[in-house]
């Protein structure tokens, strides 16, 4: 997904004059065609992420349009005061790129996870958080944003997997998009498990449980206009995402919930304490942590079983 | 020359007019750092006399100024009161309630373009001003004033090297080195010495210079090679609570506000 961001973003340069691009020394074998077709707008700022975003800072109050680039927790957490006290306080538009969101970077461990970046970045007003869920939707995201006068966290994942079934690539600011009908059940995913979701709504169709799948890549602002559609509609919404259950997208779902007349459900499936395990590649550590494709059609069974 | 005389006494009638208004203000609102602002007095003068000359606020390819230092904000909002931009009323809302003119500088304001306050991120977004000025192809400069203790910060020292390696020559950078620190003295809480020979190994043009000669300061400011080569930074050497004796170098005034009786004293010391 990264490597077509990028290049939609290369795209845009060619464009418009205003769009840099820093990086935290991060990004090798993604950034270089960037650098190519623009050296003077490249910079490598080297391994100081909040170094990064205070000048991306400046470089927006001049005018320009700075995207900057690191794993996502370095980019989000390393600097988090600095985009609070920079982009966001001064309505600037700075870009923050973390790439690797959830245990993308599995082998790699903790410090390289990012569990709670999400959280994090939408509890700053104003600050738009938007996670696609595959490189195609991820282009639409880049061109239908870029230009936008208030700061935005991209959270890109690093691979370049098929795209979700009936996506086709649609996104929209403050819209959720739905790519499968259901009857009493929804599951809501965020990134890289919208795919999962779908493959759990497959499965769960051979039980008879007709689930319907929600893409939910427009974290802030919320899609809250179809979510209280939705929450009325539905007896069950799950969320799914690599990320804490607090502050992401399942805490948006609790919210809309408790602040709309209705009886919806929720069962919020992500990661609920300090991952057990340090290492492992992705799924492992999705289904290890309890929110893998198997998780998805096991609660939503068995939650079918006691509402028969 | 009696036109350069003049303007030097002009600077030292700005430097007083800007203690004296500090001292006004942080009495009015009973409000503290009041030694940290006076420390800056002459050099925000200077700045403002060389470097920020521009008549309106707003104007397009203006030169930049941050107050990296943001808890020093008073003698900021002194100069921004005698160029005129902002009104008596104004000033004297300091610190009340619904003001624009907190302890800390915010924009929103005019004449600050760069709120501040966390210290350790005003080089940062100066460094970031200054390559976009460079990208522009503009003249213009960035001047970013922080204190000794912000160099305690890890952040200044990336910025640091960031700006050496793009030979930013358009940022210049001030360091306030009064010596102190809330909690105490620089050198007892986090030995500082050596400031300029540490900017310069860092790949950064120093200038050691006494932090209460405008005359020096309006010099450096104005004679600094901002086109090409390294960026500057100024060593300004500086007296914590500059022209009030019984400030000069306490640790107290860092954060207390001052009573009536001491008040009336400063006044009297800083127009003698």
């Amino acid at each position: 997904m990264r490597g077509a961001f990028v290049e939609e973003l290369t795209r845009l340069a060619a464009y418009d004059k205003r769009v840099v691009v820093l990086t935290g020394d991060l990004g090798y074998t993604v950034l270089e065609k960037f650098h190519d077709l623009f050296p003077s707008r490249f910079y490598n700022v080297g391994v100081a992420e909040q170094n990064m975003v205070g000048v991306a800072t400046g470089l927006a109050e001049a005018g320009y349009i700075p995207f900057v680039y690191s794993i996502a927790t370095f980019a989000s957490l390393r600097a988090y005061e600095f985009i609070r006290n920079g982009p966001v306080w001064h309505h600037l538009p700075v870009r923050i790129v973390g790439t690797g969101g959830g245990f993308e970077y599995g082998k790699e461990g903790l410090s390289h996870y990012a569990l709670e970046d999400i959280g994090m970045m939408r509890m700053q007003p104003h600050l738009m958080v938007l996670s696609p869920a595959d490189w195609q939707q991820a282009q639409t995201m880049l061109w239908k944003t870029w230009h936008l006068p208030q700061p935005i966290y991209y959270r890109v994942s690093k691979y370049e997997t098929e795209p979700v079934p009936n996506l086709n690539g649609e996104f929209e600011v403050g819209r959720l998009q739905l790519i499968r009908e259901g009857e009493k059940v929804l599951v809501l995913a965020m990134g890289d498990l919208a795919r999962q979701a779908w493959y759990g709504a497959m499965k769960l169709k051979r039980e008879n449980i007709a689930a319907g799948v929600g893409v939910v890549a427009s974290v802030s602002p919320p899609p809250t206009k179809q979510l209280r559609e939705l929450v009325k509609q539905f007896r069950l919404i799950v969320t799914l995402e690599a990320h804490y259950t607090t502050g992401g997208i399942g805490s948006l779902v609790a919210e809309t919930i408790a602040e709309t007349p209705a009886r919806c459900r929720l069962i919020r499936l992500g990661l609920t304490r300090l991952p057990r395990i340090a290492i492992g590649n992705e799924e492992y550590m999705w289904h290890k942590h309890n929110f893998g494709v198997n998780d998805l059609v096991e609660v939503v069974t068995r939650w079918a079983k006691d509402a028969d | 020359m009696p036109g350069r005389k003049n303007e030097v006494r002009r600077i030292q009638v700005t430097g007083y007019q800007i203690r004296k208004i500090i001292l006004e203000q942080s009495f009015r609102a009973q409000v503290g750092h009041i030694g940290s602002a006076l420390s800056i007095a002459d050099i925000v003068a200077a700045i403002y006399s060389s470097v920020l000359t521009q008549r309106r606020p707003g104007e397009k390819d203006r030169h930049r100024f941050i107050l990296s230092k943001g808890h020093a904000a008073l003698a900021l909002y002194a100069a921004l009161y005698l160029k005129g931009w902002i009104q008596k009323k104004e000033l004297d809302s300091f610190c009340s309630d619904g003001t624009r003119l907190g302890v800390h500088p915010e924009i929103g304001l005019r004449g600050v373009d760069f709120s501040t306050g966390s210290l350790g991120h005003g080089l940062a977004m100066g460094a970031g001003a200054a390559l976009g000025a460079r990208l522009g192809h503009s003249k213009r400069k960035v001047v970013v004033l922080m204190s000794d203790a912000e160099c305690n910060e890890g952040s200044t020292w990336e910025t640091a090297m960031f700006a050496a390696h793009h030979k930013l020559a358009n940022l210049v950078g001030i360091v306030d080195l009064n010596g102190q620190q809330a909690f105490g003295y620089t050198k007892d809480v986090l030995n500082l010495q050596g400031m300029a020979a540490r900017w310069k190994q860092f790949g950064w043009e120093t200038h050691s210079v006494d932090g209460h000669d405008q005359k020096a300061l309006t010099k450096i400011l104005r004679s600094v090679k901002t086109n090409f080569g390294k960026p500057h930074l100024l060593v300004a050497k500086t007296t914590f609570g500059k022209g009030v004796s019984f400030m000069e170098n306490q640790i107290k005034w860092h954060y207390w506000p001052i009573n009536q009786i001491e008040y009336k004293q400063a006044l009297k010391e800083i127009r003698d």
